[in-house]
């Protein structure tokens, strides 16, 4: 059994089928990447794995941690906006899932792995679009996840934070052993971040294509193999009529 | 951003009081007076000043329009008595009637917000009890509490108890569910959301409703101490139409405007404190020298 495995069957929004027969599996230690058009169910499918969602047929299973620790869920989710609370502050939105009396010591260590040192008792209306995703990544690690789901967190700020967001997520996630499933309709984005990448058709077309991608890291964006990997996405998405 | 620019300020200001403390005080009181802002006094005070022409010309009969300097003798004779009884036998009744009332909207209010099936139940009794003008409830109010405090409390705790419900109500309702699903990924149950997301969330439209419950508990206490009462600015007003005084009714107007004004004040600051996290236009310009 894999660390999660996401079988939707089906799943409708009234009379339109957003998803149909989607298998999906995350290995333990994997980086997985959901590539697809906007609209074709991505955030659908993400929210189910998430138990967000309960309202389909089919069925999500994720393997709990040896300790079984039943206070903390094992997924932690990053959605597209950074989502924080406007009343608390970094710390306090960092901490969220202890409210009152969070672990301080895990939150400033937190604080300073994503490079928002000096900015604890900032309100969320003083911070930048990249730091308040940085505080939501943080805030995402504080339950200490094996699994982190994350739907497109880096498309709503510029190309630069962007490179650096995605190395700063790579480097958190590798440190704790957290195996991460990332939607995104970046193609560069999927084949920087992925090992695997599952390519999704326009309606409900499911997963069209698959495929690995064998460049060890760290990887370097101008990578020549990564431009090949490009070209046969590329040629994948326009077989399925994405493009 | 603007936030930690504003600190940065704050904390320089402090710094130069600080190494001139010795002759410090009196420049930074003064200051203060130099830094008030008066133009908002010149509309009232250019319309005492025309009044007073207006009399003294003799266009306006002082039976009908007293100038305003026997507003100012009639002020300081009654400032002598009856004047501060009446204004803190209705401050109370405001105080009681409106905490009664918003603190039985806030629970109210709560549960039907939260709870979709007593939205299905209360929530047309509601809307046609408020179509109801708060006045017509009075001779009834007179006939079951009697001519007492308990009539007038229940008038004004009524006026005050819709505005806050409403507001909380929809406050509740219009809470952004992407920030609730946060909560729920946490597995957090309904008590938890609810104080930790719902009632912060919905905390900007509470205090519009508290501030709109005040002014109308203000406008009710008028109406039932008109209606019957011994003292109070109410009371005031109708010694003032019975004894045929327009400067005892001019300065109940004023009182009721002054009183109004301060309660509301002392309301927005303690909204500005409780919601300074808000990013909002008004707190964007509140700073800024308009
Ligand atoms: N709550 C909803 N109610 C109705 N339709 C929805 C809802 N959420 C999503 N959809 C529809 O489902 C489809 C997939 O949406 P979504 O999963 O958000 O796509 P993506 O994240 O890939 O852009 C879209 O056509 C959208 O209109
Ligand atoms: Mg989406």
């Amino acid at each position: 059994m894999s660390l999660l495995d996401i079988d939707v069957r089906e799943k409708a929004f009234g009379k339109t089928i957003v998803l149909h027969d989607i298998k999906l599996s995350l290995e333990n230690g994997q980086a997985a990447v959901l590539l697809g058009p906007s609209g074709c169910g991505k955030s659908t499918l993400l929210r189910i794995a998430a138990g967000l969602d309960k309202q389909f047929s089919g069925s999500v299973s994720v393997k709990t941690g040896h300790d079984g620790n039943a206070k903390s869920p094992p997924v932690a989710f990053v959605f597209q906006e950074p989502r924080l609370m406007p009343w608390l502050t970094v710390a306090q939105n960092i901490g969220f899932a202890d409210g009152g009396k969070f672990d301080t010591a895990r939150v400033n260590g937190l604080i300073a792995d994503v490079g928002l040192t000096g900015h604890a008792a900032t309100l969320p209306k003083a911070l930048s679009g990249g730091m308040a995703q940085r505080v939501a990544i943080a805030r995402a690690l504080y339950t200490e996840p094996r699994i982190l789901l994350l739907d497109e967190p880096f498309s709503a700020v510029d190309a630069f934070t962007r490179m650096k967001l995605q190395d700063l997520v790579l480097k958190l996630v590798e440190q704790r052993g957290i195996s991460f499933l990332l939607v995104t309709h970046d193609i560069d984005e999927a084949l920087y971040l992925g090992d695997r990448i599952y390519m999704m058709g326009a309606g409900d077309g499911g997963i069209q294509h698959d495929l690995s991608v064998d460049v060890a890291r760290p990887r370097d964006r101008r990578a020549a193999r990564l431009a090949e990997l490009k070209s046969d996405v590329l040629t994948a998405l326009q077989a399925a009529h994405v493009i | 951003m603007t936030l930690s620019t504003h600190e940065f300020r704050g904390e320089a200001q402090d710094k130069t009081t600080a190494l001139r403390r010795p002759v410090g005080t009196v420049s930074g009181f003064a200051a203060r007076i130099a830094s008030l802002d008066l133009r908002g006094a010149i509309v009232p005070v250019g319309a005492l000043a025309l009044l007073e022409l207006f009399v003294r010309m003799g266009w306006v009969s002082p039976y009908v329009l007293p100038p305003p300097s026997d507003l100012y003798t009639t002020f300081l004779y009654l400032a002598e008595g009856p004047l501060w009884t009446n204004i803190g036998a209705s401050a109370l009744r405001v105080l009681i009637g409106f905490a009664f009332g918003s603190l039985l909207a806030i629970v109210v209010g709560s549960i039907v917000g939260l709870w979709y099936s007593a939205e299905r139940y209360l929530e047309p009794s509601f809307q046609a009890l408020r179509a109801v003008p708060s006045l017509a409830w009075v001779p009834l109010l007179m006939i079951w509490f009697g001519i007492g405090e308990t009539s007038k409390i229940v008038l004004i705790a009524k006026s005050a108890f819709f505005p806050v419900y409403l507001s909380l109500f929809s406050g509740i309702r219009n809470v952004d569910r992407k920030l609730v699903e946060v909560g729920e990924m946490y597995r957090q149950p309904l008590p938890v959301l609810v104080w930790r997301i719902l009632i912060p969330a919905s905390l900007p439209h509470l205090f519009t409703g508290l501030r709109y419950g005040l002014s109308l508990a203000w406008l009710s206490v008028v109406a039932a101490e008109l209606l019957a009462a011994s003292e109070g600015i109410g009371y005031m007003l109708s010694d003032g139409r019975e004894l045929s005084r327009p400067d005892l009714v001019l300065i109940a107007i004023i009182c009721l405007a002054i009183l109004g004004k301060i309660s509301d004040s002392l309301f927005k600051l303690i909204e500005d404190r409780c919601l300074s996290w808000r990013d909002s236009y008004s707190t964007a310009i509140g700073g800024r020298p308009a």
